[in-house]
């Protein structure tokens, strides 16, 4: 099956009922999205599906043709960070990193359909990301600064 | 490694039903968010996968005041659902999930491995919906509680639920990102009485039938939840023992039932 995965398009071997986040971080090597609970629980997996947030755990490859998948790796242009990832830099917003580029997908898709997002409406958007080094508030300020600049 | 099961991914409703014919050896995925983690595990080898997400069973159609949802809504589009189904299916797990898994998957589920499933069904079952099903014996539409009930692996195609009636809803909840469910009940107030239902009670969602025959005998509400656990064989899991859903469950039901009117 062919899949678009950060605007490169791959021939993927694994049947249709492996998970994106399998296909992925196996057979592509993609290793942002990472393997938590691989059950939905944790949103550390989380990537775009055609500019939407989702689960790859939940996400069968059968499920996906045409579709476009985006990760961290897909946000820099490759010289300049992104501003959700800056903003994560700048706020001390990752700690041990692990739920890092799920939180950052995740903002990535709200920010993208309302640059403005308040506070309220960013812990919603985050509210399936679990963070175990407890540090919400600084993912929530990270992000916060992103939507203040574009409400600018 | 064993082979992988076989796929079948049908594009129209009549290829659904096709496909799963009288439903032996085939394992139905709606959004996959309950049936996935299963594969991904190796806790599940099923022979055929039938992948429904494609056909064309999905919408919310409002016709003579009674609205049919399809099987692979997902939870997150039952904005226009009549309550207590809008409040419930805000509160299964997180917003991602919600845009994936269906209220069809919802309606089948059965226990979880360390907390109860299925959130929508109290409130399906207090709204007295209608399932349509195809499965063994061709097509058939069927009570909610006999569907829920019966278990019999049918593959839904709709769901018919009344709107406009007063309704109530409490729930428990425990701080968590998923929501999960401790005990929740819905109570609907219908042209034959009120039906109430309770999720988080055991592997499938009840109906409280001592309660709502208590009501019927014109009970107030404060005795008729003296009747919510009749019947019941309350669960200790993950989330709560059973003694504390036995303490806990009168006490929705008063709530539940004051909101009627």
């Amino acid at each position: 099956m062919h899949l678009v995965v950060n605007g490169l398009g791959h021939e993927i071997r694994a049947d249709g009922l492996t998970s994106l986040l399998r296909v992925l971080r196996e057979e592509l090597f993609i290793l942002s999205p990472k393997a938590g609970c691989e059950q939905g629980g944790c949103g550390a997996c989380t990537v775009l599906i055609d500019g939407q947030p989702r689960r790859s755990c939940l996400t069968p490859l059968a499920a996906l043709e045409g579709a476009e998948v985006t990760t961290v790796e897909g946000l820099s242009d490759g010289v300049d960070l992104a501003p959700i990832q800056q903003a994560f830099y700048d706020t001390y917003a990752s700690q041990c990193g692990f739920c890092s580029p799920g939180m950052m997908m995740a903002a990535t898709a709200l920010l993208a359909h309302t640059p403005d997002a308040s506070r309220d409406q960013i812990s919603e958007a985050l509210e399936g990301h679990i963070c175990r080094c407890t540090g919400y508030v600084k993912i929530l300020d990270a992000v916060e600064s992103v939507a203040k600049a574009g409400a600018a | 490694m064993s082979a992988p099961p076989e796929l079948l991914t049908p594009t129209s409703p009549a290829e659904a039903a096709a496909a799963f014919g009288d439903g032996a050896g085939v394992t139905v995925m709606g959004g996959g968010t309950i049936l996935l983690p299963e594969l991904t595990y190796g806790r599940l080898r099923p022979e055929r996968v039938l992948m429904i997400g494609r056909a064309g069973l999905s919408g919310v159609d409002n016709a003579n005041g009674v609205v049919r949802i399809g099987a692979t809504t997902p939870v997150g589009e039952l904005q226009d659902a009549p309550e207590p189904l809008v409040t419930a299916a805000k509160h299964v797990a997180d917003r991602e999930i919600r845009a994936v898994g269906t209220i069809g998957g919802n309606l089948c589920a059965t226990g979880g491995v360390s907390a109860p499933r299925g959130d929508l069904q109290a409130p399906l079952l207090a709204l007295g919906a209608r399932i349509t099903s195809v499965g063994a014996g061709g097509e058939k539409t069927e009570d909610v509680e006999a569907f829920i009930e019966e278990h019999t692996g049918r593959l839904v195609l709709s769901i018919d639920v009344p709107g406009g009636q007063p309704f109530g809803y409490a729930r428990l909840d425990r701080p968590h990102t998923h929501h999960y469910t401790m005990l929740a009940v819905s109570a609907v107030k219908g042209a034959d009485g009120v039906r109430v239902a309770a999720s988080g009670v055991g592997p499938v969602a009840r109906r409280l039938h001592g309660v709502e025959k208590a009501l019927a005998g014109g009970a107030s509400a404060e005795d008729a939840a003296g009747h919510a656990t009749e019947g019941l064989d309350l669960p200790t899991d993950a989330l709560a023992s059973a003694w504390y859903r036995e303490q806990m469950l009168p006490l929705l039901v008063r709530r539940a039932l004051g909101q009627l009117g």
